[in-house]
């Protein structure tokens, strides 16, 4: 196929590792470029580093988008009172989103980096990493990493002799999706229950122990030093205004080549499966639906697939969404009822159970799922699902139900018909509860 | 979780008294100078992992007191925590705990055959163990190896890239204490 995008060249690549075929080092980071230009870095004027971040439009990597730069300014200086933490947040969980992985194992030495760089710049003298409990190897390896750069005086005291003082700690989380979610990642780290604060207040005047907190997302902490290294200039000359840099794809599913890829932001999903993923198993033609940025995101038809442009803004017209940029690829083997059905489980187990409605609906959704799948239910059952999404949304604390419902309503905006075909029509169905109740 | 979690703790397989060993004293230490000294509680989690790793992969009440006293923390607190979290095991498990991930990309990429593979070679349906205690088999949420799908944890490592006949012969080589190769199963790994 004649491309429309310009593949990243090498240089221009952040993780130069991610495919995990090189050097994880610090020798092989430092060898790629890595760490060049920290030291100018940590003696920029915090406020240039924030503008510069503005700038470049960079938006968090974990799902939500939202602008780091602005994130950072609203952080206070710190006092001696009340210090300032960095945390971040790679507690990777969204089913199909496995960047942050790669990023750990392959090329720690990058989220290092960022870390430092974050940390100067908030004034944050410890920086906490939270993991999720399960990448117990990858912990691991980031701590080899963590070690070396003590060794090459790249972190603890005097940081390459620009006074600035950095701590980083690893903090494994034990199984909880919902510990994603920034204010319940702070309760788990302050060991307690992950079930998410009510905001205001903002972790910003109130995070970890009560302190000014930010947190970010493993991808965005490691892609804020090649940004001020490059240029505003350098970066935005990927992706749409407002969506700029590159951007790790996982493509996962129905293709012939399933990777994680770093590609330039606002590149086409049809450009990312043929060119980057193998191909669609079976063929173009053989698609069914694709699943965009993690199982939160609605999905996206067949037809919608043809040109969807793969940002934050351009996804907003199929009322869906880039998320985690995780795609999961649907061809017409698969059984797509079966997977979303699947989907509603993972949402039902993984409910914090703070809000009513949410623990509840999370019960209720997957039991209707359910009854559809096995053609248990009858076809008003399918607009008392949909209803049902409606009073979930936005009365809870969190966003989890709000990414528990979309893929639900995705799947009746676009596969409606394969839900009636398994349901019961009305008149047989209540035919049959009146003669049982009689 | 919302799901409730009633256990009953086999009276055989609890130890009469737990405590430290020199080895693990010297990991809480490590593990409290993480955090502030007056928020020795963090510590919570990193410490329920390391009782489960030093005692029988399992946490009977006793153990989570232990973790308590050791915290100076009221012990319904650690039992909320522990009960909370999926990895921590309220019951006993086998020596290897194999854990299929069946969501989304795992069960597009054939997690049904892995899990029925895995549940053949041990004899331990999901959600059992065998009945040499050598394996507890559990289906799990998504384990965030998805373009490595589909997947399965054994204890603290992934098998990746796996294909049933791949899957089994990690758990046999397990099983006749070989270790086997960790991460992709794929010959030619990517
Ligand atoms: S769906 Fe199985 S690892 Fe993500």
């Amino acid at each position: 196929m004649t491309l429309q995008h310009t593949p990243l060249s090498y240089e221009d690549r952040i993780f130069k590792n991610l495919d995990g075929s090189g050097d994880w080092s610090i020798k092989g980071y430092q060898e790629r470029g890595g760490y060049d230009g920290l030291k100018k870095i940590l003696t920029t004027d915090t406020v240039e580093i924030i503008d510069t971040l503005k700038q470049s439009a960079l938006r968090g990597r974990g799902g939500a988008g939202f602008p780091t730069g602005l994130k950072w300014s609203f952080m206070p200086k710190p006092t001696k009172e009340r210090p300032t933490y960095l945390v971040c947040n790679a507690d990777e969980g969204e089913p199909g989103t496995c960047k942050d992985r790669d990023i750990l194992r392959n090329d720690p030495h990058t989220l290092v980096e960022g870390m430092i760089v974050g940390c100067y710049t908030l004034g944050a003298k410890t920086g906490y990493i939270y993991i999720r409990g399960e990448y117990y190897d990858e912990a691991n390896r980031l701590q080899a990493a963590i070690d070396e750069a003590y060794e090459a005086g790249l972190l603890g005291k005097d940081i390459l002799g620009t006074g600035v003082c950095v701590d980083l700690h690893i903090h494994l989380g034990a199984g909880a999706y919902i510990c994603g979610e920034e204010t319940a990642l702070l309760e788990s780290l302050e060991g307690k229950k992950g079930q998410p604060r009510l905001k205001p207040p903002f972790p910003a005047g109130f995070g970890l122990y009560g302190m000014p907190t930010t947190i970010n997302n493993v991808e965005t902490l490691a892609q804020v030093p090649p940004i001020l290294k490059k240029g505003v200039k350098w970066w935005t000359q990927f992706g749409n205004p407002n969506n700029h840099g590159t951007k790790i794809f996982s493509i996962s599913g129905s293709v012939n080549k399933p990777i994680n890829i770093e590609a330039p932001m606002s590149i086409t999903l049809k450009e990312l499966i043929e060119h980057y993923a193998g191909g669609v198993i079976g063929g173009w033609d053989n698609l069914q639906a694709v699943i965009p940025g993690g199982s939160s995101t609605p999905m996206l038809s067949a037809e919608n697939c043809q040109d969807a442009v793969m940002d934050f803004d351009s996804l907003m017209q199929y009322k869906t969404g880039l998320g985690t940029a995780a795609i999961v690829v649907m061809n017409k083997d698969v059984d797509l009822l079966r997977v979303m059905k699947r989907i509603s489980g993972f949402y039902k187990h993984e409910s914090c159970g703070q809000c009513s409605p949410c623990r509840e609906g999370m019960g209720w959704i997957y039991q209707l799922m359910n009854d559809i799948y096995h053609g248990k239910a009858d076809i008003s059952d399918i607009d008392k699902l949909e209803d049902l999404t409606h009073r979930i949304d936005g009365h809870t604390i969190c966003a989890f139900a709000t990414g528990a419902i979309w893929p639900v309503q995705g799947t009746i905006r676009h596969f409606r018909h394969l839900m009636e075909q398994k349901v019961q029509p009305k008149k047989t169905a209540s035919k049959a509860k009146t003669k049982k109740s009689a | 979780m919302s799901s409730v979690r009633i256990v009953h703790e086999p009276a055989d397989k609890v130890r009469d008294i737990y405590t430290w060993s020199k080895s693990a004293k010297a990991e809480v230490k490590k593990i409290l100078a993480k955090y502030p000294k007056d928020q020795s509680r963090s510590a919570v989690i990193p410490l329920l992992h390391l009782a489960q790793r030093e005692f029988d992969g399992w946490l009977p009440t006793k153990l989570m007191n232990l973790v308590a006293e050791t915290l100076d923390m009221p012990y319904i607190r650690v039992y909320e925590v522990a009960t909370f979290y999926t990895m921590f095991n309220l019951a006993p498990v086998g020596k290897y705990h194999v854990q299929v991930c069946t969501n989304c990309a795992c069960m597009i990429r054939g997690s049904d055959k892995i899990l029925e593979a895995v549940e053949k070679l041990t004899g331990a349906k999901a959600g059992e163990s065998s009945a040499d205690e050598m394996f507890t088999v559990s289906e799990v949420e998504c384990l965030g190896a998805c373009v490595n799908a589909p997947m399965m944890q054994v204890n603290d490592h992934y098998y990746t890239d796996l294909d049933a006949e791949s899957a089994k012969e990690v758990l046999t080589a397990l099983k006749e204490g070989k270790t086997p190769k960790v991460g992709s199963q794929v010959k030619e790994a990517s």
